[in-house]
């Protein structure tokens, strides 16, 4: 997982984007794949509804390009709401907001599930993954195809799909092709304790401005609010390192969009890098002749996206000749929940190890003996949520490390 | 027939347990979410528990084991693995291997404890690599053998920082320095000195820590002067985030139960009685952190009043006490009755180190006390004496503490 694990976790409906990208139409497409697929696969998701919300006469008069941008995107159901709707609605927001927009089907969905859902349901069903195995480098065959070096054996393939994220643009170059540059795009985010969460019902947008989708506070799947991201293009597509000017700005946002938050106890601090690139679109580009498709510079929606990408690649690349046979009996997954929105392990009972985040022994056993087990805390964080609590660790991090240490190998 | 349900096995709970059971209740139920009862001594190594409750010197093992024996034998309920996990204010709701429950009570004491702020709470900026702790955690990777680190870096220069420093050393681990914001340390006087003599660690004031960097493990810290605004690289692999103290107060915010904003923990009355009849709290879930001996008598001292409601049923008025600034919070922050509090004394921070402050308590322009203290250090709680609550007017307003 690269940019996946870190970003603001919006189910988008799309109806901000540029009408007539493939971005548009793809996080389109991709918000009715994962509305349906999360369900099943046990990905917390709910579509809780967004209020775009202008502090100033200058926002205000957005509005209608908005609601047009949104008409152009086959979004009907995004409406004015008057100020003290608004409040109603909101009663916790800072005062001085001018009238908002309602996007009822903006949602939020938990980003550690969803790419794990997908990697497990792969390799359920015959995919190999290769962790820790970095693409170093890429040579055609002479019968079509590539020979892709890694990190460890070599692969030789007829197909070759580049995800690479932030790293799109190099291995693009690798294949021989040169036609984007991805500079990472900061954005920083700050996670509030979960007594926070009875502040705020829906997402509050900010009203974008042209480089950025603004400062938003939001509630999470597991019960937190969130406040961010910043945008800050920077050199280095590995530092994920937050900043005291990032989070004093977003914690001036914050005391403007929501004042009471401030005077919560900060859970977290993260960091996710967009991949963004000088194109003001996705760099989607199947090489029919080659057997190439470049998936590269999913900047700010690839979440939402990602069933909508992936079904849209599948089709150009069948298009391409490849053959792909349905599996007769497909293994489907089923995800152990680590939202609040449904109820938890605990519930019914057992041994809490992390208090926080409620996380029981059986959870954390079951997670060691899954298909994609985690190698370090980091994974064995995004899989149960143990550690990611106010806490911190004070309490549980040492059962947790002498689990992980005894763990089954 | 009553009940007393105890959340929390610390020093706190358990010695309020006990008492209860001495005074005759019949039935004390503590609950505990850790595997064993005992609280956070359980994984202090070091000596010098139990002086002033046990009047005896024991390692925090050794102190934890003997309250929970001392339950044992009180006849006191003692659940380990049985956590809190809701509360509507009515019945409590228990998670625990045997599943779950609703229990209910006729008085229930929160004695949850506190923790230290870690790292992100405190928003220290910079990349998010392994090997950043709080004292707590690394006195449980010491305690458990587990692999902590080479070179650590402590933030933060009160009691509970040299504890930090002794696990440290006794782990093996080479301590390059302690930082702190203030312009000296908050132990007591030959703490430093001794950090300094002994295991060779410089303490920094007037210091912060402005970034930590590493990938997958600390690499190096930034830290700033604070007077010169001059910047200086640390390298080091471990990090730990000491003190900087936050009541347990979850349950108590499930529970509607009202915090005072000082102490961030419930507002208690002398007795340790909060705003919601029949609930008490007690221990370091009012007021972080005080030292454990000093949480067992507040848990004892909360005992009589706990009985005094099961027998009577009254649950008297308050008016609350508040504190300005420099002034931190003042624990207890009301006051209901002329009865004393735990130790005869009311607890009194500043975030500031003052010198001969004057204090004055005031209600509704009148003055009920002012005296002069010694010094004030923070991090540390300073005695200020209470008979002064008896002239408090039940029906004034709210009173006010000050330092000048
Ligand atoms: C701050 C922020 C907020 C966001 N908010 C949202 C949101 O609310 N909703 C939403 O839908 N989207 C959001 N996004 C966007 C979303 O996170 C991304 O679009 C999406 O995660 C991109 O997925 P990806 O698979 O393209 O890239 P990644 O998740 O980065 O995956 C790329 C993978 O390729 C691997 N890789 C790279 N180079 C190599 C190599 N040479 N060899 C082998 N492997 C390699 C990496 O290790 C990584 O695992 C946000 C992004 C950010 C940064
Ligand atoms: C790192 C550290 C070092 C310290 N060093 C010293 C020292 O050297 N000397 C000294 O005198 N004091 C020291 N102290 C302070 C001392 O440990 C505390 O003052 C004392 O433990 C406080 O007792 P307590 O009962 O209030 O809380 P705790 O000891 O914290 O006990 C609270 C208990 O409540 C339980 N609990 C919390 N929530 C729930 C729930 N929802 N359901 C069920 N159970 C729950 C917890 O599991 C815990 O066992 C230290 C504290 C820390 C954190």
């Amino acid at each position: 997982m690269g940019t996946s694990k870190a970003n603001t976790a919006l189910l988008h409906t799309g109806f901000d984007a540029k009408p007539g990208t493939l971005e548009a139409r793809l996080v389109r497409r991709g918000y009715e794949l994962l509305s349906a697929y999360a369900p099943q696969a046990g990905i917390p998701i709910a579509a809780i509804g967004a209020l775009l919300v202008a502090w100033d006469d200058e926002q205000l008069a957005a509005f209608p390009r908005i609601v047009a941008g949104a008409r152009a995107n086959g979004y009907d159901t995004i409406r004015e709401l008057d100020v003290d709707e608004l409040y109603r609605r909101e009663p916790q927001l800072g005062p001085g907001a001018r009238g908002a927009l309602e996007v009822p089907d903006e949602g939020i969905v938990c980003p550690f599930t969803t790419p794990l859902a997908y990697a497990t349901e792969a390799v359920l069903n015959g995919c190999e993954l290769h962790r820790d195995t970095r693409v170093t480098g890429v040579e055609r065959r002479g019968d079509g195809g590539f020979d892709v070096q890694t990190t460890g054996e070599t692969f030789a393939t007829r197909y070759l799909v580049n995800a690479a994220g932030l790293r799109s643009d190099e291995l693009n170059r690798l294949v021989g092709h040169d036609d984007f540059t991805v500079t990472p795009r900061r954005g920083e985010l700050i996670v509030f304790d979960k007594l926070s969460r009875p502040l705020l019902r829906h997402i509050v947008l900010a009203v974008p401005t042209g480089t950025t989708k603004g400062v938003l506070v939001s509630p999470t799947v597991f019960g937190n609010l969130i406040l961010g991201p910043t945008a800050e293009d920077i050199e280095r597509k590995d530092d994920t390192s937050s900043t005291a000017a990032g989070l004093a700005y977003l914690r001036r946002e914050g005391e403007r969009i929501l004042p009471e938050l401030l005077r919560h106890e900060v859970t977290a601090v993260y960091v996710g890098l967009r991949a963004a690139t000088e194109h003001t679109d996705y760099q989607i580009t199947i090489h029919a002749p080659e057997g190439y498709a470049c998936v590269g510079g999913i900047r700010s929606t690839g979440l939402t996206a990602s069933l909508g990408i992936a079904e849209h690649v599948r089709t150009e690349l069948e298009a391409a000749g490849l053959e792909l046979r349905p599996k007769p009996e497909p293994v489907s997954v089923s995800m152990p929940n680590i939202g609040e929105l449904s109820p938890r392990p605990y519930e019914q009972g057992g041994r809490v190890v992390c208090f926080c985040e409620r996380v029981t022994l059986a959870e954390i056993e079951a997670v060691l003996r899954s298909p994609i087990p985690p190698v370090d805390l980091d994974g064995l964080r995004r899989r149960t949520r143990v550690l990611m609590g106010r806490c911190q660790g004070f309490y549980c991090g040492a059962h947790v490390a002498r689990l992980l240490q005894e763990r089954p190998r | 027939m009553s009940r007393v349900v105890i959340i929390g096995g610390g020093p706190a709970g358990l010695a309020c347990a006990i008492e209860l059971r001495r005074q005759g209740v019949s039935e004390v139920v503590v609950l505990d979410r850790e595997q064993q009862a005992g609280g956070i001594p359980r994984h202090c190594g070091h000596q010098g528990f139990g002086l002033r409750d046990l009047r005896r010197a024991l390692s925090g093992p050794a102190y934890a084991r003997r309250y929970v024996e001392l339950a044992d034998e009180a006849g006191v309920v003692v659940r380990p693995e049985a956590m809190v996990t809701g509360w509507s204010g009515e019945a409590l709701e228990v998670t625990s291997p045997e599943g779950r429950e609703a229990l209910t009570a006729s008085a229930i004491v929160l004695a949850t404890g506190c923790r230290e702020r870690p790292r992100a709470a405190r928003l220290v900026p910079g990349s998010r690599p392994e090997g950043v702790f709080t004292t707590g955690l690394l006195q449980q990777l010491a305690q458990q053998e587990l692999p902590i680190g080479r070179r650590a870096l402590i933030v933060g220069a009160e009691h509970v920082s040299f504890s930090a420093l002794l696990t440290l050393v006794h782990a093996g681990v080479d301590v390059v320095g302690m930082v702190t914001p203030y312009r000296r340390h908050q132990s007591l006087p030959f703490a430093g000195t001794a950090a300094a003599l002994r295991y060779r660690t410089p303490l920094s004031t007037r210091t912060e820590v402005a970034a930590i960097h590493g990938r997958g493990r600390v690499e190096e810290v930034d830290l700033l002067e604070l007077d010169t605004g001059r910047a200086r690289q640390v390298a080091c692999d471990t990090v730990v985030f000491t003190g900087d103290w936050i009541p347990d107060h979850e349950l108590a915010v499930q529970g509607g139960i009202e915090l005072d904003p000082g102490t961030r923990g419930p507002r208690i009355d002398a007795a340790h009685r909060t705003a919601h009849p029949g609930v008490f709290a007690a221990g370091n879930v009012v007021q972080g952190a005080e030292p454990a001996d000093v949480a067992a008598l507040a848990g004892k001292h909360t005992a009589a009043a706990v009985a005094l409601w099961l027998r009577k049923g009254d649950w008297p008025a308050r008016v609350h006490v508040s504190c300005l600034a420099p002034l931190t919070w003042i624990s207890p922050n009301a006051v209901a009755d002329d009865s004393p509090p735990v130790r005869r004394r009311m607890l009194l921070r500043a975030a500031a180190f003052l010198d001969r402050p004057r204090i004055e308590i005031r209600q509704d322009g009148r003055t009920l006390w002012s005296g002069t203290l010694r010094k004030v250090v923070p991090g540390r709680s300073a005695s200020l004496p209470w008979e002064w609550t008896r002239a408090v007017d039940p029906k004034g307003g709210p009173i006010e503490v000050s330092a000048h």
